[in-house]
């Protein structure tokens, strides 16, 4: 099981052939097709079809199979991620606390819905059950940064902002 | 020298944490300020994060919440440096128990150590005590005697379901075989509550601990610690933890130079709320989809790899070495005649002093909310309180001298649960509020059994229909008989508790179901179809500002003149409503 942490703590970087690499260590271990499908995640972003195929080698399942639990678990993604991951927290105290109506200004800002990538491939939004930062409600995570006690204006104004991130890079 | 504590939870880290500990590391080292800066978990009073601590030379300690990077440079200039306190900027905190009823209610035994001691350091952790009880354990238990100590003490999983732990144990002792697996349970997946979280945040060790005093008594030698990937914080500490106590010999072979031999695993939870159910986490650790089975076999007898498993959640393991230190009976004193020791609630939703608090059972819902939550946010009316999540239901006000007590509280329809308390207040609907976790659990269903699958879709539709103007007579009857037909035809807990929010709401709210089923009307003027906005004449200055958020130009209206709101165009989305400056729209 070390392999396992070495491998979270350090995604490999170097593209396909270094996943490749790593994922022998995973062979003949009980129970590693989520880890490597964590550890695929991690490497891409998303687990490309070739990823499927790879660690459908090591673990010696069917690709339907291993899609079938792809599909089963919400952490993982058979889409590539905007550039901002926008995470909006749907658990019990940010719902009563108006998360809805956030969720809705940031639909209509970016006229994306649902969990879907936005066309320029700026913003993906992802609702969640909770982020765990209950007394901050409502709140919302742009990639790894936390936005809590938000109002409608507010996110308008945080979206503008990263907006005008992306169109200027030398400035962010 | 003086020490200055930052809490970094998530709680922390989310409210700025990281940026203030920066700020005051790249402060201290400037002005070379003789000052020991550390980091430490959750404190509990997260509606003031970002919290500091400083412990000055005679032991004195000052907390200080709602901290900015800005308000740092001062705090470092006058309390560190002359020794004077910032008075404004102070607030209460652990150590001034007699003082603020958000602490002195509480008995803290799992959070014994949450944002005292920094959660990366084992030996801070041994130095408050940590470790000894399984030395204890080791040098003078049998695991008999280990068992029948835990079962004297009372204490049932803190899980939801509230089995007692003792007996769950002798069931994984007493089955045939030499391989034996330990899971800690850290798959916390009810919106709305983060004591488990907290706890890994914050105090790593003494689940550790539990899971090694736990291993002994059933005879395993290996564990796994099932735990959300969306927890990064806790992930990283316990393989720190791990790492730590490997290293002191504490895991491994022959622990504490015993003959007893432990590894613990780690393995990430891939986001499904059904792999709480034990069936069905195991099924997921073995790499499969999550989905839950008959029992029996219970876990016990055929659990992870076929082999006989003993599964607790983090908080019941939390408690273990307290009850081994302190004994069976001081853990007994506690509570009520069914209940024993304390629970951690996750205290949110419309409160005014949010956060992680633990009480001795036996206290009652109103103490819990106004006393130590200081009562509802903003002056509004206290309506309910919704314990246990998509699993549990709504308590209504009028219970409020319910006592906390797993007996007393199924007894309303609602459950324990794993310690989420969401509070309501007259602003939210029941309705509403019940669409909201079946939508939940309709989601997280796996799909398995018939009415789970299908039955709470067809709930969602009805209570959709319902909160959409377009309920029909006979839609409670129907809600009813759904729900009794998934709680019977469904193999796990997530089915078997699925109706419960709409079941609680229909007992004690089931006016509101009525009145917008009949009357269509929404008492608190939450559901958006079945409200209607107009504009108070005497109150309207014709300042355009609504007609021109107006999404479907509904609003009409000269400059300087009343504006008028054509009910046939409006779609409801009360955008008007929250522009207005000059509070003359209504809603109703």
């Amino acid at each position: 099981m070390k392999v396992n942490d070495k491998l979270h703590a350090q995604p490999a970087k170097n593209g396909l052939a270094g996943f490749k690499v790593e994922l022998w260590n995973y062979e003949g271990e009980k129970g590693a097709l989520i880890p490597l499908l964590q550890a695929a995640q991690d490497t891409y972003g998303y687990i490309p079809e070739s990823a499927i195929d790879q660690i459908s080698e090591i673990v010696g399942l069917p690709a339907a199979e291993i899609y079938g639990v792809i599909t089963f678990y919400s952490q993982f993604r058979l889409k590539p991620l905007g550039k901002y991951l926008i995470k909006i927290c749907d658990g019990t105290a940010c719902h009563v606390n108006g998360s809805e109506r956030i969720a809705g200004v940031i639909e209509d800002e970016l006229q994306v819905s649902g969990n879907d990538t936005t066309e320029d491939g700026l913003f993906t939004l992802q609702k969640v059950a909770c982020l765990g930062c209950c007394s901050l409600s409502p709140v919302i995570m742009i990639n790894d940064e936390t936005y809590g006690r938000l109002t409608p204006k507010k996110v308008q104004q945080l979206l503008k902002e990263y907006k005008t991130k992306a169109q200027n890079p030398q400035t962010a | 020298m003086k020490t200055i504590k930052v809490g970094l939870g998530t709680c922390g880290v989310s409210a700025g944490g990281e940026k203030v500990y920066a700020a005051l590391k790249n402060e201290i080292a400037k002005q070379k300020i003789p000052a020991k800066l550390l980091e430490t978990g959750c404190m509990g009073n997260c509606y003031q994060e970002v919290l500091l601590e400083i412990i000055d030379e005679q032991g004195n300690d000052y907390l200080y919440g709602n901290v900015t990077p800005e308000k740092v440079k001062r705090i470092l200039d006058e309390q560190i440096l002359q020794d004077k306190p910032i008075e404004e900027w102070i607030v209460k905190g652990l150590k001034a128990e007699n003082e603020d009823t958000f602490f002195s209610k509480q008995k803290r035994i799992v959070l014994r150590n949450c944002g005292i001691i920094d959660p990366n350091s084992i030996e801070e952790y041994i130095a408050s005590g940590g470790y000894k009880a399984i030395q204890r354990v080791l040098k003078e238990y049998t695991p008999e005697q280990v068992i029948e100590t835990v079962l004297k003490s009372g204490l049932r999983g803190r899980g939801g379901a509230g089995f007692l732990t003792g007996i769950k144990w002798r069931f994984c002792r007493q089955a045939a075989g030499d391989k034996k697996y330990i899971i800690c349970n850290a798959d916390e997946g009810d919106p709305g509550a983060f004591m488990d979280r907290s706890t890994l945040e914050s105090d790593p060790h003494s689940v550790l601990e539990g899971m090694m005093i736990c291993a002994f008594a059933c005879g395993s030698d290996e564990a796994y610690i099932y735990v959300r990937a969306e927890y990064p914080m806790a992930v990283r500490r316990l393989h720190h933890s791990i790492r730590k106590a490997e290293e002191k010999g504490f895991l491994g072979t022959n622990i504490f130079g015993s003959k007893m031999n432990l590894a613990i695993h780690i393995k990430e939870g891939a986001g499904a709320f059904v792999c709480g159910e034990e069936t069905a986490l195991i099924a997921s650790i073995e790499g499969k989809r999550g989905m839950p089975r008959f029992r029996p076999p219970f876990p016990a007898q055929k659990g992870l790899w076929g082999k006989p498993t003993n599964i607790n959640n983090v908080e019941t393991f939390a408690n273990v070495p307290w009850i081994i230190d302190n004994g069976a009976e001081a853990f007994a004193a506690m509570g009520t005649e069914n209940s024993k020791g304390t629970k951690v609630f996750a205290l949110a939703g419309k409160i005014a002093r949010g956060g992680l608090v633990e009480v001795p059972m036996g206290l009652t819902i109103n103490e819990i909310i106004y006393d130590i939550g200081g009562g509802i946010r903003d002056g509004k009316k206290f309506k309910a309180v919704q314990m246990g999540g998509p699993s549990g239901g709504c308590i209504p006000a009028t219970m409020g001298d319910l006592q906390i007590d797993y007996q007393k509280i199924n007894q309303t329809g609602a459950i324990m649960g794993s310690g989420g308390m969401v509070v309501l207040d007259e602003t939210t609907c029941m309705v509403e509020m019940a669409k909201f976790f079946l939508r939940f659990t309709q989601d997280e269903s796996c799909g398995k059994c018939t009415f789970c699958r299908i039955g709470t879709k067809r709930m969602l539709e009805i209570l959709e229909r319902i909160t959409d103007g377009k309920g029909q007579e006979g839609d409670i009857e129907l809600l009813e008989d759904l729900a009794d037909k998934i709680r019977n035809n469904s193999i796990c807990a997530l089915g078997g508790t699925a109706p419960n929010p709409v079941l609680t709401t229909l007992r004690y709210f089931r006016n509101e179901y009525e009145a917008h089923i009949r009357d269509k009307k929404c008492p608190a003027h939450r559901c958006g179809p079945l409200l209607t906005f107009t504009i108070l004449e005497d109150k309207c200055t014709g300042c355009t500002l609504c007609a021109r958020v107006c999404p479907a130009t509904a609003i009409s209206g000269e400059k300087k003149q009343v504006h008028k709101i054509d009910q046939a165009v409006c779609i409801k989305c009360g955008k008007c409503f929250e522009t207005c400056n000059f509070k003359a729209i209504i809603k109703d």
